[in-house]
């Protein structure tokens, strides 16, 4: 940033660098951010898929590699991105109807969405691996 | 010769008239993945460390495999209108912007006919 841009008194962008994380703008970067997540979670429903439609030993294979603990990392890492997309998504088509966006609104369905993603994620683990 | 002004040309054509399909077809297909895509959860969570015959007889039902194709259209439509508006908003340069959105379409086509395939290849495989 140039003296003059600086002296001038006027307001600066919106750069990201200078603002103070806000709940707001966080939990929309992780929308967008889950989002493309999701474009890499897309391969492993892909493979999936094409490891039952290819045989037993490509399943097995496919089985191996997600039991793994770097497969069970993916995995996770999927399901927070699913989870949280799925829930801020629903909040995002409660703002399409013209309704929440109060403050005290954004702030509570925000937090319900962070809070829902952690339940979802624990709820699913434990009953996809029977710990429930 | 015409003294228009470039911005005057391209107002007197008026609008394409498609100006809010993507938002539209974004929405559209978020409200049709809520349901799916929690009744797709449910599913992959009692396919946990299944065997093999299991997922396969599983997918090759038609109640598993119809839904599951909906998803898979839906899906990755969604994807590709969503990460076409993550890549136009952060690639400036259209040198890199065009062949970055190009390859967003053939990926989420590509992956996508893949996936189906392998669904009706599962449920009609025998």
């Amino acid at each position: 940033m140039s003296q003059t841009q600086q002296n001038s008194g006027r307001p600066l962008s919106p750069h990201l660098s200078v603002y103070k994380p806000q709940i707001s703008s966080t939990l929309s970067i992780l929308h967008r951010a889950t989002g493309v997540a999701l474009a890499v979670g897309v391969l492993v429903l892909a493979w999936w898929l094409v490891a039952i439609a290819g045989g037993a030993e490509a399943y097995d294979q496919f089985m191996v590699c997600m039991s793994s603990i770097p497969g069970k990392l993916v995995l996770l890492g999927f399901t927070v991105a699913l989870n949280y997309h799925l829930l801020n998504g629903i909040r995002h088509l409660y703002w399409d109807t013209g309704r929440g966006f109060e403050i005290d609104s954004l702030h509570r369905t925000g937090w319900m969405v962070v809070i829902g993603t952690a339940l979802l994620t624990v709820v699913e683990w434990a009953l996809a691996y029977g710990m429930v | 010769m015409s003294l228009k002004t470039p911005l005057g040309r391209v107002r007197g054509l008026g609008s394409a008239k498609d100006g809010t399909e993507h938002f539209w077809i974004q929405r559209v297909t978020a409200i049709a993945l809520v349901p799916l895509v929690i009744w797709f959860i449910a599913k992959v969570i009692a396919l946990t460390g299944a065997d093999y015959m299991t997922a396969r007889a599983a997918v090759a039902d038609p109640l598993f495999a119809v839904p599951l194709l909906l998803l898979i259209g839906t899906g990755f439509y969604h994807l590709k209108l969503g990460m076409q508006v993550v890549i136009e908003d952060y690639v400036s340069n259209d040198a890199l912007k065009i062949p970055a959105l190009l390859l967003n379409t053939f990926f989420c086509a590509g992956v996508g006919i893949l996936s189906a395939f392998a669904v009706l290849q599962i449920s009609f495989g025998g």
